[in-house]
């Protein structure tokens, strides 16, 4: 046998994209190896991906992972449209949106509520690092109050938790992680890609050059001290057999729209991700103990995403023909006459 | 008594807004319309619910005239507010129909009043509570009939067609304009010289239709499937006709499956930021706004023109700047809309100039979005959008769907993979793409609002920016040749030329009449898309003096026909602008332009 495959056929390095442009050490960079794991190991057909983005390091990354799927690097903080609108287009597309702390809790912060209200099928990644890198160092609205810019100024506002907002508007699916923690992040993107609706995925991803010292609590070494996992992640998709080697009463398992588990193994406190209050007040009290939270926080499977309740055709509205779209002649005829 | 004047006069309904007189208005337009007369409706409406002034205008005249007067001949005063400043738009020899407790003691001696106690004849004659407040206009209608001798058949006509859909309302409907017609009957004899008299001959195989309803008509028949939108006056209708259409010929009765996604989107970025996503996923899709809604759209249009993503996007204008006028008309978006966004950016903008326009434009606007991969702006305004016009009815489409250069996975096998998204194969500057979902290795590509080369990859090259820079240009000539020419009258053999477009066309269409009556005939050209044709030019080099007629006060077009002219003929364009927010009438071209005439050249 040659190079190993996924179940599509297809290699590791099928996944891969151009090569990075970003600073060495960022951690989107490592965002970016997470999702092409993810994407492998789920076997994700290339062309039904759609790679989707707004301004800023962080939406440039669709260009370093699948480099053969469509992306769209879009203008400033409006992802959320883009994304919606090809979604509508053609239902059969797996939306991957990758936006940053500015592009969604600054000036994309209504698309990204917007987004969620209306429960649009796509994986939203933003990937956090509380600091606008592209433009040199300026705080972002997720910067916490207290930290310290790269060359001493503090910031006196108080952050937006894009998982706080995400929650309080009903989103579907809601979970933060850090950067560096692999065996957190890939299944948690493969969850997100799995469930049906709007997946927000927070992703705490130090920069590098801006925002990795002292004084800040996006840093590497703040989080490494500071993450509190909820429960240990891990996912099983749809085409491969569910194996439980975990004690009764030890973990949940939550089926996903098409048929994958998710496994939470409890760590500490018991978190039922089904629990929308409790997901709450887990963050919460995170922010008091001065924690970082990550884990699957809140999950509804029941939920309709948009274009189901819209009652749109999983055959893309993109291939319809005249036939199917245009008035008979019949039609055409009679309606105009009854403009008489 | 005054010789009699058939079928030529200006009705003016003054009524207070939200008290249901809309649909009274509408009731008389439509009888008028069965009698096989000519009408031309203007709904002159606040921005408000209810309770500020509102006026409707019907002006009847032989020849069809389509446009605004300033002249009203028959007036309904309903509105005590405005009733002062009403009764002083009444030309001398006009009748006013009024209510009986608004004093009229110290008024004109030169018009006939006729008195009418609407709010006594309500109260006595109309039996339900809830519905007395929307029928007193009904009685309105039947005073009208009576004196102007509108048949009853006609009324019935006109009652049914307004209440197609709630036929339980047409009986008290015509028992309060029975109320209104025995009343005239009544208490009134006839002493002004207005009368109606069927005909035929003249509105035979034409509708009355809205400029909105013909564009959410034209968006149907060209196969939108995702429409994103915002509401805003005057465009909302478009959607929300498009929605009824869709509902009704768009959904799968047996499953309830749509053929349409339509959404309300939280602000006109996200509007247009949606219609853009559908068009590069492959969808025909639209937005339709206004004035505040443009200037809200211009990132995204300049991402559209830079990235090439097909999208059509309707600009019902209303009058600016700012918030402006929001319920009245213009032409003032023209300018910003062909150049929307920052950088050098251009679009393809078509010119409907009647609801007929409304309707192919509409329709063929996916086409041009497609083929030349560009937003396509389609300006309407207010006064086309939302009033009714009277209309040929519409064609059928007679070919299929110009979906554009797309390369399928079998394209993509036969080409071994080797194209480029940015790429001139074909010389004419449109070049080929793909669509998400397309199974082929080599079908995707990164899609981008910043620098691109022939193979859309990123790059800060110069000359690879002024490449694509200078193929969009090309691009654009390109599509000039394609857009719809423009409608050329050089009957006259005048020396005297001149150009409009959009809904300023019935207003032209009467001011050539009057002045060839008054030994002044003009040719005329009415443009119907930018980038301006070449026939502008030679037009205006076939004419010694050329007046471009634009409802705008900066001459829009006037400046960039000047900008496209070569120097010599620069001084033969001359500017007539019209810009209160009200419909531009003819008079507002004949005064201005006989003016200029008679100064010696």
């Amino acid at each position: 046998m040659s190079a190993t495959v996924n179940r599509v056929g297809l290699p590791r390095d099928a996944y891969k994209g151009a090569a990075t442009t970003l600073c060495a050490g960022c951690g989107h960079n490592s965002i970016t190896n997470h999702m092409i794991k993810a994407l492998y190991e789920l076997g994700v057909e290339p062309h039904r991906l759609a790679k989707m983005s707004g301004i800023g390091c962080s939406s440039k990354t669709p260009a370093y992972f699948v480099e053969t799927a469509h992306g769209f690097n879009g203008v400033h903080g409006r992802m959320p449209a883009l994304t919606t609108g090809a979604q509508l287009a053609n239902r059969q597309l797996i939306m991957m949106g990758v936006s940053g702390d500015g592009d969604t809790a600054s000036i994309g912060l209504g698309q990204f509520m917007h987004m969620i209200r209306r429960n649009i099928d796509c994986t939203y990644i933003i990937e956090d690092n509380g600091t606008y890198g592209l433009t040199k160092g300026q705080f972002s609205a997720t910067a916490d109050i207290g930290s310290v810019q790269k060359k001493g100024a503090v910031n006196t506002f108080q952050p937006i938790d894009p998982c706080a907002v995400a929650l309080t508007l009903g989103c579907s699916f809601v979970a933060r992680s850090f950067s560096g923690d692999g065996k957190q992040v890939v299944p948690l993107i493969k969850a997100a890609i799995a469930h049906r609706g709007t997946a927000i995925l927070d992703i705490v991803s130090p920069c590098v050059t801006f925002n990795d010292h002292d004084g800040s609590t996006k840093s590497y070494s703040w989080v490494k001290d500071h993450e509190e996992s909820i429960a240990d992640v891990s996912f099983v998709p749809f085409f491969e057999e569910v194996h439980v080697d975990y004690e009764p009463g030890t973990v949940r398992d939550v089926e996903l729209h098409d048929g994958s588990h998710i496994f939470l193994k409890k760590l500490g406190e018991d978190h039922d991700p089904s629990d929308r209050r409790a997901a709450m007040r887990v963050i919460e009290e995170g922010r008091a103990a001065g924690h970082l939270v990550t884990g699957l926080l809140y999950l509804d499977t029941t939920m309709e995403d948009f274009a189901t309740t819209e009652r749109i055709p999983e055959r893309p509205l993109k291939d319809l023909g005249e036939d199917e779209l245009r008035l008979s002649r019949e039609d055409f005829d009679l309606f105009i006459s009854e403009f008489a | 008594m005054t010789e009699q004047i058939i079928n030529d006069l200006t009705i003016q309904a003054a009524t207070v807004n939200g008290s249901g007189s809309q649909t009274a208005n509408l009731v008389l337009t439509r009888a008028i319309f069965k009698m096989g007369i000519p009408v031309a409706p203007k709904n002159v409406f606040p921005s408000n619910i209810e309770g500020l002034p509102t006026w409707y205008q019907l002006r009847i005249t032989p020849d069809g005239h389509m446009a605004r007067t300033d002249q009203v001949d028959v007036l309904i005063a309903f509105n005590p507010a405005t009733w002062r400043d009403d009764l002083k738009s009444v030309r001398p020899g006009g009748a006013v129909i009024h209510e009986e407790a608004f004093s009229n003691a110290d008024a004109r001696p030169d018009v006939t009043f006729y008195p009418v106690p609407f709010s006594k004849l309500a109260k006595s004659k109309i039996q339900s509570d809830t519905l007395r407040k929307q029928l007193a206009n009904m009685i309105y209608v039947g005073v009208v009939a009576g004196l102007l001798g509108i048949p009853w058949e006609a009324l019935e006509h006109g009652v049914r067609r307004q209440f197609l859909s709630k036929p339980k309302a047409v009986q008290v409907n015509l028992d309060a304009i029975k109320v209104g017609l025995d009343y005239w009957q009544d208490n009134h004899s006839k002493t002004d010289p207005y009368h109606l008299e069927p005909r035929t001959g003249l509105v035979e195989g034409k509708v009355l239709v809205e400029g909105n309803q013909a564009a959410a008509l034209g968006a149907l028949m060209g196969g939108v499937t995702v429409a994103a939108w915002y509401p805003i006056t005057p465009s909302s209708s478009l959607c929300e006709y498009l929605i009824a259409y869709t509902d009704r010929f768009r959904t799968d009765p047996a499953t309830g499956e749509k053929r349409v996604a339509i959404v309300q989107a939280e602000d006109e970025l996200a509007a247009v930021g949606m219609a853009l996503g559908a068009g590069w996923a492959g969808a025909r899709s639209m937005t339709s706004t206004s004035g505040p809604g443009i200037s809200l759209m211009a990132e995204f249009a300049g991402l559209g023109y830079y990235a090439e993503v097909p999208v059509v996007i309707f600009d019902i204008q209303r009058i600016g700047p700012s918030t402006g006028l929001p319920t009245r008309t213009s032409q003032g978006d023209v300018g910003f809309a062909y150049t929307l966004s920052h950088g050098d950016t251009k679009h393809l903008v078509l010119l409907p100039g009647t609801v007929e326009e409304c309707y192919e434009f509409a329709r063929d606007a996916f086409d041009y979005a497609d083929r030349f991969q560009t937003p396509v702006f389609v300006l309407s305004d207010l006064d086309l959008g939302m009033n009714l016009w009277m209309t040929p009815s519409f064609k059928y489409p007679d070919k299929p769907f110009d979906r554009g250069k797309v390369l399928s996975k079998e394209d993509l096998e036969r080409l071994a993979g080797e194209w480029g998204r940015y790429r001139d194969v074909d010389g004419d500057a449109v070049t080929y793409r793909t669509l998400p979902g397309t199974d082929h290795p080599a079908a995707g590509f990164f899609t981008r609002g910043s620098g691109h080369d022939e193979f859309a990859r990123y790059t800060e090259n110069a000359d690879a920016y002024a490449r694509n820079m200078d193929r969009l240009v090309r691009k654009l000539e390109t599509a000039r040749a394609a857009l719809p020419v423009p409608v050329v009258d050089e009957s006259s053999g005048s020396p005297i030329g001149l150009i409009a477009f959009g809904s300023t066309h019935a207003a032209v269409l009467e001011a050539r009449q009057t002045l060839a009556a008054a030994g002044r005939p003009v040719d005329y050209l009415r443009v119907r898309a930018l980038p301006l044709s070449s026939e502008v030019g030679a037009f205006v080099a076939r004419h010694e003096r050329v007046y471009v007629v634009e409802q705008n006060r900066d001459g829009q077009v006037f400046d960039l026909i000047r900008l496209d002219l070569p120097a010599e003929l620069v001084d033969r364009v001359r500017s007539i602008r019209h810009y209160n927010g009200q419909p531009i009438p003819a008079v507002a071209i004949t005064e201005p332009l006989l003016e200029s005439e008679a100064v010696p050249a």
